[in-house]
């Protein structure tokens, strides 16, 4: 039986909290009576995960009928799965999505069906490579698909292949891809590894267009969602929900399939990642000293790429099919109940390490925009109730955030760097400003259509993910961080955990209570 | 009086464009206000007229006279000046029936024009300085036959007409000392006036010729032959003007001059004297002229001549040595009294020449009677510039060296085996196989190479003139001044012992040195913006027109060489691969060679290797290599460039070798895109090209076409690129930007001040060594195979840039 999420209060005997520090770590003390959050231990993984992913299609949630009762003969049939930010570290050959997929084509096949196509549901991010592809779907569903033009990811600025459906009850546009839009049936493959991820925005979202996609990301309703991890309290989560509703009611048929994995995210040689320090045996010692040391030794371009080739084995937990709303919440719960734990009261100073990875930079660079967006957006919003961090509080970030950028993925990340940031960091007067400029850029649109970059407008919506924090925090403080793409930001940069303190006291008081969010895994804290 | 024996004299004066000719126009428009001038000046595109509006009147030596004559200064001009289109390089100076009337009725002639730089080239410091006078004075005498009035010829002459003749020099002609001249000066013009024929002659053989074009090629590189032919005729010209200098200094030192000026201005002096039958002229030979000690005000100076140079240059700490004689004496003048000397000349009634006298002349020299020792003088100039630093680039102050007074040979050597060093160590630079390095370092040491060839000209050309031994006698001058009523000794001041040496250095001269010089004298940073940041201001101007780019090393970090591996290599068998990689490595060091011959012949060649191939393929292919290969490698700072041109309106246009599908990928970034296309049969690849490729000169003509066809000037036009064989397209422009030069390149663009950027791939962004397709494997075993072959691949592409590098160093020696 996997332990729960356990509160460490820090004592003058307890051992450094390991911080991650992008390609490497950082041992760190924090001052006694501080808060260390762990997450519960990973769940016991579905031994069966086939006969569960069978079971699930046979007998689905809500109201919907099961999937081979769906499938017909002359039919159109489109599968649409999650994009290669999920899940993170990509997990261990076979995938999720390709089991899964692998299923209902068995299933199809059974049925007669033969207009079949794949949809990579992109939303605004970039096209994924073929290995990256293959990856996700597995030799047998690539090279049946691919070579035949069946294959397809979405393309959220393809006038001829985007249908607009209405407006919701709020004025938001529903325009989502045609061909999902105007089959006899959208499946939707989904990998739940956030509390934010899935139900209507799978669809409403993941195969959206920009026009429609700037209805909830946005700095207002950002601002709003406290947190959008918390599906009662998200903006983000309500505007989804309405145009997933007019979507069903425009006549799309979706049939979703979620599914759950457990939080067991690196392999045996990492073990030490995930395990509470004072637990280390010599393995993880040594483990942690070798890495440490090797990495010291090694350019972060190599360090980088031995990273993202970890493969992670982390496992299914829960596979819930059928109608969008039901299944979504018995995965909500299922996320939960992996990476929730209880904290009580707010404090002055919440610490978080930040890792090499975040869903935008797979196979790619953490650029300085990312690293923000993945502690003041992701980090900080893993909440319900009220933030870890009370307001006016300070966050320290600890990340290299190098001034690096990756030419290809994120070009219009290094003009909004180069010329929005350095112009002014105010999410509502940014998205004024700059935002329609960068979401219209011919080229930039011909580069997410053509090559392998995200959207123009996309280091936008990572800098709105941050608007909610932003407005709650007196400071931020990167630890460890490049002075100057530090400043760009508009934080502040320490080199040391003291200094950070130091600075930190200046904005909360001389004696601030302090709470450092443990990672990896991935936790929701539950703050009352 | 002066003033009333020059009331209602008409007088022409040349060289009023020159320093001292400006200041004598403004005195006497100033101080003598009844007389009337006519300017000879040489016509150029500008008129007569326009050129002494706006080069003499214009000049602040008239700030005074504006001032007290106000709205009347243009009408009083008007009134008194009359501008004559004329040169004294040609008989009969060039005159026009109006110019021929207008000299005609002159009483007066000033002859001031000069070649006055020491290092004119031989011919035409004989035409201007000895022929001149004779013209003029021919002119004159001409003129005077048909008019019947028989003007008064003042020429101005040098004191250094003494050489290097030790003891005193007297006013009289050199003909009438005890050494008169070697040479007659009919045998010197004969000699000269085909010297140039000769040497030009010289210049054509065909080892000179050869070599004059592998000189250029070196250091333009393949930048085509249009170019190469132009810099190898300037280099042949630079050398017939070089020799002519040479032979001037070496012919005038061989007959007691320190370089051709002295020697010409000697030889003009006894020209006069023959030719001048019974027209009364003076000569007035003052020695160094320097800033005005009053008139018009005290240090007022025009153009930055002898002194000027050679003491900035020390207070900018780059003379460390000067040669000269301690204890010797520095003849200075200040321009005021020579032309208080000239005028008072002007007033007085010459000797008359029918019986016979000789020649007037008077010097104007402080040297005999008020001595400034040069010991004296580098003392102030060093105590002066300790307390009044100039500062450098940092906004520190200079400090300035202290002069042991080496003699002249040693400065000299010193600071030629220095040159040679540095001249090394530039070859070396170039050669360093890193391109940003070697172009740092080649444009480093190329400033310190010119600093000491500057520092080597000054003591070369001036050297001599701190170790004259002879000292000019003013016995002339000073009975002139004696003479004169003493109203007139105070306004047309003369007698070089009012100067106080100490006093005019320090507040007079120097100021206006510094000030001239536009040094900065004020500690800190400059607060204005820095040069660049103007000229970048300049390109990102609405007002620009076209913004033309070239591709390779200016907007991505690779070449058609990568882009044809990758193509070839993509989902390629591992053995193809091998094979590919290997046959091209093998062939590397000759393709190399050929690129820096010519680039087009390069193209041409390379591009054979794609016969066969599919043209759907290969538009397929390049695609998923835009964002593997050029997008992976490019400077995102270029891209952003690009992108700001089209925001400010300007039309954008890729120029580049590669081939057409290749870029077609990027196209949208650019308004046109121009590139090689490839000759096609049955969707098949012949090898061949379908038009000649654009390199070189070519380039420079898409441009003019684009802007033609846009109807917009080149000048309006803005170029990118990065290597010397992108010349044409750079030179065509208004506004060429170097990107990542190359090291010839990035002196060239150091030299010009081309605006030059310095742009990157970005940090952490991927660099393969090789530019190889990694498509999908089949299966996980054959990845792994895939892996391993890359890692070799990369040991052979190492030793295959080994090679280029020594084979390229080898080339370029």
């Amino acid at each position: 039986m996997p332990r729960p999420g356990f509160l460490l209060e820090v004592e003058s005997s307890s051992p450094p909290t390991l911080f991650w520090h992008g390609e490497g770590f950082r041992l760190e003390r924090l001052p006694v009576g501080s808060r260390v959050l762990y997450p519960p231990e990973p769940l016991k993984a579905l031994e069966n995960p086939r006969g569960a992913i069978r079971e699930a299609l046979r007998s689905p949630v809500g109201d919907a009928k099961p999937l081979e009762d769906l499938l017909f003969a002359d039919m159109k049939l489109t599968i649409a799965f999650d994009d290669v930010s999920l899940p993170l570290p990509a997990m261990k050959a076979p995938d999720i999505r390709q089991m899964v997929i692998e299923e209902v084509l068995e299933i199809a096949a059974r049925k007669g069906v033969d207009d079949v196509v794949l949809i990579a549901a992109l939303a605004l991010h970039r096209r994924m490579t073929d290995e990256e592809l293959r990856h996700c779907l597995g030799s047998r569903v690539f090279d049946s698909f691919s070579p035949h033009g069946l294959l397809t990811q979405h393309d959220a600025e393809d006038p001829d292949n985007l249908v607009h459906l209405g407006l919701t009850s709020q004025g938001e546009d529903v325009e989502i891809n045609r061909r999902a839009a105007e089959s006899d049936l959208l499946v939707y493959v989904n990998i739940n590894l956030v509390a934010m991820d899935g139900g209507h925005k799978s669809v409403a979202t993941g195969l959206a267009s920009y026009k429609s996609i700037k209805h909830h990301h946005n700095p207002q309703t950002m601002v709003n969602s406290k947190s959008f991890m918390d599906q009662h309290h998200s903006e983000l989560h309500s505007s989804n929900w309405r145009m997933g509703r007019l979507i069903a009611k425009s006549g799309v048929k979706v049939f979703q399939i979620e599914t759950t994995l457990n939080t067991n995210t690196f392999p045996e040689n990492f073990g030490f990642l995930q395990k509470r320090e004072w637990e280390w045996e010599l393995k993880d010692r040594l483990g942690f000293i070798g890495a440490s040391k090797l990495l010291g030794h090694t350019p972060r371009r190599v360090a980088r790429s031995v990273f993202h080739s970890i493969l992670s084995p982390h496992a299914m937990t829960s596979v819930s099919a059928g109608e969008v709303e039901a299944v979504h919440e018995i995965t909500t719960a299922n996320v939960l109940k992996q990476q929730n734990i209880d904290v009580e009261g707010q404090s002055d100073i919440l610490t978080m390490g930040l890792p090499y990875i975040c869903p935008y930079n797979v196979n790619s660079i953490m650029n300085p925009i990312l690293v923000a967006c993945l502690g003041l957006g992701y980090f900080f919003n893993m909440y319900r109730g009220r933030p870890l961090v009370r307001q006016g509080g300070v966050v320290i970030i600890s990340h290299p955030t190098k001034w690096e950028f990756h030419p290809v993925h994120h070009p219009s990340y290094i003009d909004f760097f180069e010329e929005v940031l350095a112009d002014t960091t105010d999410p509502v007067s940014i998205s004024e400003r700059y935002e329609e400029r960068y979401a219209t850029d011919p080229w930039y649109r011909h580069l997410y259509r053509t090559s392998y970059a995200y959207h123009g407008v996309h280091p936008f919506y990572m800098w709105y993910w941050c608007a909610h924090a932003l407005d709650h925090l007196s400071q931020v403080i990167i630890l460890g961080g490049e002075r100057r793409s530090v400043e760009r930001l508009g934080f502040s940069c320490a080199s040391t955990l003291d200094d950070a303190l130091e600075i930190a006291r200046h904005y909360v008081g001389s004696s601030p209570s302090l709470t450092h969010l443990h990672s990896p895994p991935v936790l929701m804290a539950n703050v009352t | 009086m002066i003033t009333e024996a020059l009331k209602g004299k008409k007088i022409a004066i040349t060289g009023s464009t020159g320093f001292l000719g400006t200041a004598l126009v403004e005195r006497l428009l100033r101080q003598v206000p009844d007389c009337e001038l006519a300017l000879l000046v040489r016509p150029t595109k500008r008129g007569p007229e326009e050129r002494v509006r706006r080069e003499v009147l214009k000049n602040d030596c008239f700030d005074l006279l504006r001032a007290q004559l106000g709205d009347a200064f243009d009408e009083t001009v008007d009134r008194r000046v009359r501008a004559i289109a004329g040169d004294v390089t040609t008989n009969g100076l060039g005159l026009n029936a109006a110019g021929r009337e207008q000299l005609s009725q002159c009483d007066l002639v000033v002859h001031c024009a000069a070649a006055v730089s020491f290092d004119s080239p031989l011919d035409r410091a004989v035409e201007v300085n000895l022929l001149g006078p004779k013209r003029v004075c021919e002119t004159v005498i001409d003129l005077s036959k048909t008019s019947g009035n028989s003007p008064h010829l003042i020429a101005v002459s040098t004191a250094y007409v003494a050489g290097y003749r030790r003891g005193d020099a007297w006013e009289r002609l050199l003909s009438q000392t005890n050494f008169p001249p070697e040479a007659t000066w009919q045998n010197e013009v004969d000699a000269a006036m085909t010297l140039r024929a000769d040497i030009t002659t010289q210049s054509r053989t065909v080892e000179n010729l050869k070599r004059f074009d592998s000189l250029a090629r070196s250091e333009i590189g393949a930048a085509g032959s249009p170019l190469i032919a132009r810099k190898s005729e300037r280099l042949r010209q630079d050398w017939v003007q070089d020799r002519l200098i040479e032979i001037g200094k070496v012919r005038a030192q061989g007959l007691g001059w320190p370089d051709a000026y002295a020697y010409t201005k000697a030889l003009g002096e006894i020209a006069l004297s023959e030719v001048r039958e019974n027209l009364p002229v003076s000569i007035v030979r003052p020695s160094i002229i320097e800033s005005a000690l009053v008139e018009p005000r005290p240090g007022w100076i025009r153009g930055f001549r002898m002194a000027e140079p050679v003491i900035i240059s020390y207070a900018r700490g780059l003379l460390s040595e000067f040669p000269g004689i301690p204890e010797g004496v520095i003849d200075v003048i200040p321009v005021d009294l020579v032309t208080g000397a000239i005028i008072a000349v002007c007033a007085k009634t010459p000797p008359d020449p029918h019986k016979g006298s000789p020649i007037p002349i008077y010097q104007v020299a402080s040297g005999s009677t008020n001595p400034l020792k040069y010991g004296t003088l580098v003392d102030t100039v060093q105590d002066w510039f300790s307390q009044n630093p100039l500062y450098d680039t940092h906004g520190q102050p200079i400090d300035v060296p202290k002069w042991s007074f080496p003699g002249r040979g040693r400065v000299q050597r010193q600071l030629e085996r220095a040159d040679r060093v540095m001249e090394k160590a530039e070859s070396l630079a170039k050669a360093v196989p890193f391109r940003q390095l070697a172009s740092r370092l080649t444009v480093k040491i190329d400033s310190k190479r010119s600093d000491a060839k500057r520092a080597l000209s000054y003591v070369e050309l001036y050297g001599s003139y701190t170790e004259t031994e002879a000292i000019f006698r003013v016995d002339n001058l000073l009975d002139l001044y004696h003479s004169l009523p003493r109203d007139d000794q105070e306004t047309f001041c003369f007698d070089p012992r009012v100067i106080d040496w100490d006093y005019y250095v320090r507040n007079i001269h120097l100021p206006s040195v510094v000030d001239h010089a536009r040094a900065r004298t004020q500690p800190g940073k400059r607060i204005s913006a820095s040069r660049r940041d103007r000229s970048l201001a300049a390109i990102l101007n609405p007002d620009r027109k076209i913004a033309a780019f070239d591709l390779e090393n200016t907007l991505i970090a690779s070449n058609v060489v990568e882009a044809y591996l990758w193509l070839s290599t993509d989902k390629l068998p591992l053995s193809e691969r091998v094979r590919i990689m290997a046959s091209l490595a093998a062939k590397a060091p000759g393709l190399l060679s050929l690129d820096m011959h010519d680039r087009g012949d390069f193209l041409r060649y390379f591009y054979r290797y794609y016969e066969g191939a599919s043209l759907k393929e290969l538009q397929d292919k390049s695609v998923e290599m835009a964002s593997r290969l050029l997008l992976a490698r490019s400077f995102p700072e270029g891209i952003r460039r690009v992108r700001k041109h089209r925001e400010l309106g300007h039309k954008t246009i890729l120029i580049t070798g590669a081939l057409d599908f290749v870029v077609q990928p990027i196209a949208p970034l650019f308004d046109e895109v121009v590139a090689a296309v490839p000759e096609t049969r049955d969707g098949v690849l012949t090898g061949h090209l379908l038009r000649h490729p654009p390199t070189g000169e070519a380039r420079a003509q898409i441009i003019e076409d684009y802007a033609r066809s846009l109807d917009v000037s080149l000048e309006d036009c803005i170029s990118y690129a990065d290597s010397s064989s992108d010349l044409p397209m750079l030179e065509i422009v208004g506004f060429p930007v170097a990107v990542n030069p190359d090291p010839k390149l990035s002196l060239m663009a150091q030299r010009r001040g081309w605006h030059t950027e310095s742009w990157t791939t970005t940090r952490g962004g991927a660099k393969p060594l090789l530019a190889l397709a990694t498509g999908p494997q089949e299966d996980e075993s054959l990845s792994v195979q895939v892996r391993e072959m890359a890692r070799k691949f990369q040991t052979i592409s190492k030793l295959a840039s080994a090679r280029w590098t020594s084979r390229r160093q080898k080339a370029e020696r």
